[in-house]
């Protein structure tokens, strides 16, 4: 999220797309009733009439996996009906009473100019660049022209000193290209005018056909979250996996933060784009970059091509000006953290230890999806899972429990016996043909061990450990320590392949001799190597920890794992102590007013509560609401309610209102247009990989020309012909995810003792189901049983001149022994995905039905 | 009036279950009026904690005695959930104790696992191990799966320290600080098929 669960009483129109808050989220309902209570309008678009349709303003419905039409629209509608005809006003008296063009003029790049090469081609669906032998883009000509060039100064008296300091790697400064701009927004190259063209086509009838809507319905929608564009309003889009879960799930998330962008919404109380996280620490495991490519705190793991030295990553990802020109003072420390004294800058301070990532184009994938095939070429013999069950949660689980049983080993860390670690166990494996050794290692639970979580608002708060982890159960942190040891013991001991990256990696998190989370909570915060007495004797703890992530050097003298935590834990007369750190502040007086609670616990990065806060004032440093107030400039300095998330002073003096209001970009301005994604700068309509109709109105693609994984032949595609309605997946509130927990409650499974597939009274009628029969749900990839529960929550949609059904399913239940069982509902979900970040596409599928 | 709370749900619906899930790991009979019962909250510490479900980062308020937990409830100092928790985390205590229906005795959940065990190839049936010697068979399985299969040097001569031999699934489950102690163990052996629910 760009704001926190708090935040979202400050807004006036509430949006939930691909989200059913109220029900999966239910503190949401805390928050977004009060809005509504105070006059906000609430919007629901579901495909379903959902617990959070039912407390809404209005519902729209919408056919699974057509987000970016819908988005498309509305970009159309606000160009229609507030930009074009107020533009002109705008630039003769600088009226804003209908449509804040200072944010969109100043804050955003609408008014670059993009390389002349630019090209959208509806035809064909592709944009410029395309290379149709390795289906991939080049994205050159996303990029904008240039004014001027700039280098940067680092002289002993220049803003860029530190580059030459010693213990600094060597590389080469990056160059700022100031971009060509046009603030006229005439130009037919710039952004706005581009932008204008290409969702031109996304007209109301044209949606709607996509869509499924009703044309009057989708116009109340657009109209309400459109009169957001007014300064000093307010609209919040809340979103879950309804939107990530789509083989153009990224282009969703950046065709929302579009929308917010053209709306003036980011930045500001009661808005953002908020995703609605799952799992209790995703965020954190986020922040972690526990991902292939992906290294801790949103930087970039290394690989072969552009980050196969530190040189190389230096100059592939140091930006060339905005807060990321200090990557090198995060990646030094983060490799000193690492490697300790072993890291010198004599050794790159230790990159070459680190594992390179594959990543010419070509090259194999080694994301989730992809494991599995991996697997079944006998590539991993090797799998650990840690509290988490794929066999249950991964798309095509047949194929999932198959690819497992050709591992050597597994390692499954859970408090049940999941279906991971009994997938020799399923229902259609036959045990003694598999040749895997499993290990099941029980986990304490999240009580009866401390640490650190992180909400989806950002917030670092602290689990007080309350009991002992009953019988054998150990924490994840004592388990991995003793796998660590005992792994580096036998390296020590016998030798092995390239022994060096393990022996010089820095295992000291012990506090009186015993494996410890708050040593590694030091790791996290950072701390400062040179001259530092270090002691992690509970007796007489020492270090000398940073207050915060200015902090911290490129030239080897700070260690840090996690730049954006510093802070967090930075109180060197506790060390030790969890309570004494700003993770653990109880003070629940929030002098904002508006719901920030600034003093209770810590939000990252540098405890801001609303990113991008900057845009919540004019260009004189005004707020746009001055009731909701995140900070000012008072002709003197800024006065902050909220930590300023831009450059507030410099060298201790204040810097005065300017257009830098994204600084962790290096334009610092926001990307309408963004040459960042893989498959396309702007996002486009596409159909699901499995898709119910045989048109693409808008262009012809027809699907993501880039999707992942559309070639594997476990994917095994269905069509319309034989499957023809739309399958979709989700969760009801009283179960989680594989139900590892929530089938371990007996309270939970006697309030919902099964799962269901959902269905309109007309397909059921069709198909001669009645309301609790049972249901067989069918694709090419697999076949389910459960309940029908027939509902008015669901109807037939028109799409394309065509009536279409679609059915829902709930996904929690197994073959493992807990309170409850069922079929794995993820046997029939497709595993494809988005070619950014390669999640699958669970959220539009086909299937048939029959009564079972 | 006596009344089981099994007979209370078959009379009340499951939808009341959830609504009173909470007193479920409690021993005290919520519908017996008995007012000489002592505080079910005496002689207890507290302690604060967040929710295992959704990201919405919930407070909780764990009451424990005799080193045992008997009730687990909303923290009504948390600025984001106000003492409120939904129906999973207001039957977090029953991840760990339960009330068999049958003794009414506080007992350990029955359906968690909270011993190693292992699989042995082609076998139908699990197999207790200890701590020790499972520690030490995954020790030997990663070391030699790791030996076999490793790239110290690509074919183009780069420096790549990598196995693709090995895979690592999940975190989002576990605290930070375990999250970085799985993901500095697994990049140190050079595994590069990290990956957790964040992907999906």
């Amino acid at each position: 999220m760009t704001s926190h669960w708090c935040d979202f009483q400050n807004t006036d129109v509430i949006l939930n797309c691909g989200s059913n808050s109220v029900e999966n989220h239910p503190v949401s309902a805390l928050w977004l009733e009060k809005a509504h209570e105070q006059g906000a309008k609430w919007i629901v678009v579901d495909p379903r009439y959902t617990r959070t349709a039912e407390q809404a303003d209005i519902w729209c419905p919408i056919r699974s996996g057509t987000d970016i039409a819908f988005y498309g629209g509305m970009y159309n509608y606000i160009i229609e009906h507030l930009i074009e005809p107020n533009l002109a006003k705008y630039q003769e008296t600088g009226d804003m009473s209908e449509y804040n063009f200072e944010y969109l003029l100043n804050y955003t790049n609408a008014s670059y100019l993009l390389d002349p090469e630019y090209e959208f081609d509806p035809a064909t669906g592709l944009f410029s660049g395309w290379d149709k032998e390795t289906k991939t883009y080049s994205n050159h000509s996303w990029h904008y022209q240039t004014e001027s060039e700039e280098n940067w100064d680092t002289t002993p008296t220049g803003d860029y000193a530190w580059v030459s300091g010693e213990g600094v790697p060597e590389f080469t400064t990056p160059t700022l290209q100031h971009p060509k701009r046009d603030m006229t927004l005439q130009d037919p190259m710039c952004v706005y005018q581009q932008f204008k063209k290409h969702y031109s086509r996304y007209t109301i009838d044209t949606v709607c056909s996509i869509c499924g809507m009703d044309p009057e319905t989708l116009e109340l929608v657009y109209s309400t979250y459109a009169s957001t564009a007014k300064p000093g309003k307010a609209g919040t889009v809340l979103y879950a996996l309804g939107q990530t879960q789509h083989t153009y799930g990224a282009q969703n998330t950046r065709a929302m933060c579009i929308m917010q962008l053209l709306l003036g919404n980011i930045g500001v109380p009661g808005g953002g784009v908020n995703a609605l996280r799952g799992e209790p620490n995703v965020q954190g495991a986020t922040d972690m970059g526990m991902m292939v490519n992906e290294h801790p705190a949103y930087l970039k793991w290394s690989n072969t091509t552009d980050r196969s030295s530190l040189r190389k990553w230096l100059e592939s990802q140091t930006y060339s000006d905005g807060y990321y020109t200090n990557k090198p003072k995060f990646i030094v420390s983060s490799l000193k953290e690492w490697f300790g004294d072993a890291a010198t800058k004599e050794n790159d301070y230790g990159y070459d230890w680190w594992p390179k990532v594959p990543s010419k184009t070509g090259d194999i994938d080694y994301t989730h999806i992809s494991t599995f095939e991996l697997m079944q070429q006998g590539v991993i013999k090797g799998y650990f899972n840690w509290g988490m069950n794929p066999c249950h949660s991964a798309p095509n689980a047949g194929n999932v429990r198959r690819s497992m049983a050709n591992l050597d080993w597994l390692v499954v860390a859970d408090q049940v016996i999941t279906e991971s670690a009994s997938f020799w166990k399923a229902p259609d494996m036959n045990p003694e043909e598999i040749d895997t050794t499993v290990y099941y290692l029980p986990c304490a639970l999240i009580y009866e061990k401390p640490g650190i979580i992180l909400n989806s608002g950002r917030w670092i708060q602290y689990r007080q450990q309350a009991v002992e982890p009953w019988d054998q159960a150990k924490p994840d942190y004592e388990m991995c320590d003793l796998i660590w040891t005992a792994i580096v013991d036998l390296y020590k001991k016998e030798g092995g392949a390239n022994p060096d990256p393990i022996l010089n990696t820095k295992w000291d998190y012990y506090v009186d001799g015993k494996i410890d989370p708050r040593p590694v909570a030091w790791a996290l915060n950072g701390y400062r190597v040179a001259g530092t007495e270090c002691n992690t004797n509970s007796a007489n703890p020492k270090t000398d920890l940073l207050k915060g992530y200015s902090e911290l050097g490129a030239d080897g003298s700070t260690a840090c794992a996690m730049w954006i935590y510093s802070g967090m834990w930075n109180n060197n007369d506790a060390p030790l102590d969890a309570a004494e750190q700003p993770l653990c502040r109880r003070d629940t007086n929030d002098a904002s007013g508006i719901g920030l609670n600034s003093n209770w616990a810590f939000s990252w990065p540098s405890n801001r509560r609303i990113l991008y806060n900057r845009n919540s004032c004019d260009m004189q440093g005004k707020p746009w609401n001055a009731d909701k107030k995140l900070m000012e400039w008072n002709g003197e300095k800024w006065d902050l309610v909220d930590q300023a998330d831009f450059v507030a002073a410099k060298n201790g003096k204040p810097v005065p209102p300017n257009n830098k209001t994204f600084f962790m970009l290096w334009e610092q301005n926001a990307r309408l247009e963004s040459y960042g994604m893989v498959d396309g700068p702007l996002p486009e309509h596409f159909e699901p990989f499995e898709s119910p109709t045989d048109t693409n109105p808008l262009n012809g693609a027809f699907q993501n020309p880039c999707a992942f994984g559309t070639n594997y032949e476990s994917t095994k595609q269905g069509s319309a012909v034989d499957y023809p309605i739309i399958g979709t997946t989700y969760s009801v509130t009283e179960h989680w995810q594989t139900g590892g927990q929530t089938r371990l409650c007996p309270a939970l499974v006697e309030a919902m003792p099964a799962q269901f597939v959902e269905m309109s009274e007309e397909l059921a009628a069709e198909k001669g189901i009645e309301n609790g029969d049972e249901v067989r749900v069918f694709n090419n990839r697999g076949s389910v049983v459960v309940p029908a529960v027939v509902t008015k929550r669901l109807h037939p949609m028109t799409i394309n001149g065509e009536v279409k059904h679609q059915v829902g399913l709930t996904h929690h239940f197994g073959w493992a022994d807990l309170f409850g069982t069922g079929d794995v509902v993820n046997d029939l979900t497709p595993n494809v995905g988005d070619p950014n970040s390669f999640t699958p596409e669970y959220k539009a599928f086909l299937v048939n039905i029959e009564k079972a | 009036m006596e009344m089981t709370r099994r007979g209370f749900l078959k009379a009340g619906g499951g939808a009341l279950a959830t609504a009173m899930a909470f007193e479920l790991t409690s021993k005290s009979q919520a519908f017996a009026l008995d007012s000489d019962q002592s505080f079910k909250l005496d002689r207890t510490d507290e302690y604060t904690n967040i929710c295992c479900y959704c990201a919405g980062g919930c407070g909780s308020l764990l009451s424990v005695r005799d080193g045992e937990l008997v009730n687990l409830e909303g923290d009504p100092d948390h600025p984001i959930n106000k003492g409120g928790l939904c129906p999973k985390g207001a039957t977090m205590a029953q991840l760990r104790n339960v009330v068999d229906p049958e003794t009414r005795e506080v007992v350990k959940n029955p359906k968690r696992t909270t011993k190693p065990l292992v699989r042995r190839p082609g076998a139908t049936e699990w197999e207790d191990i200890s701590w020790d010697d499972a520690i030490k068979e995954i020790a030997r399985k990663v070391k030699d799966t790791r030996d076999a299969n490793f790239e110290e040097v690509d074919a183009d001569g780069l420096t790549v320290n990598r196995t693709t031999a090995i895979a690592s699934l999940g975190g989002s489950q576990e605290n930070s600080e375990e999250e970085y102690l799985i993901l500095k163990m697994m990049r140190s052996l050079g595994v590069i098929a990290i990956d957790n629910q964040a992907r999906v």
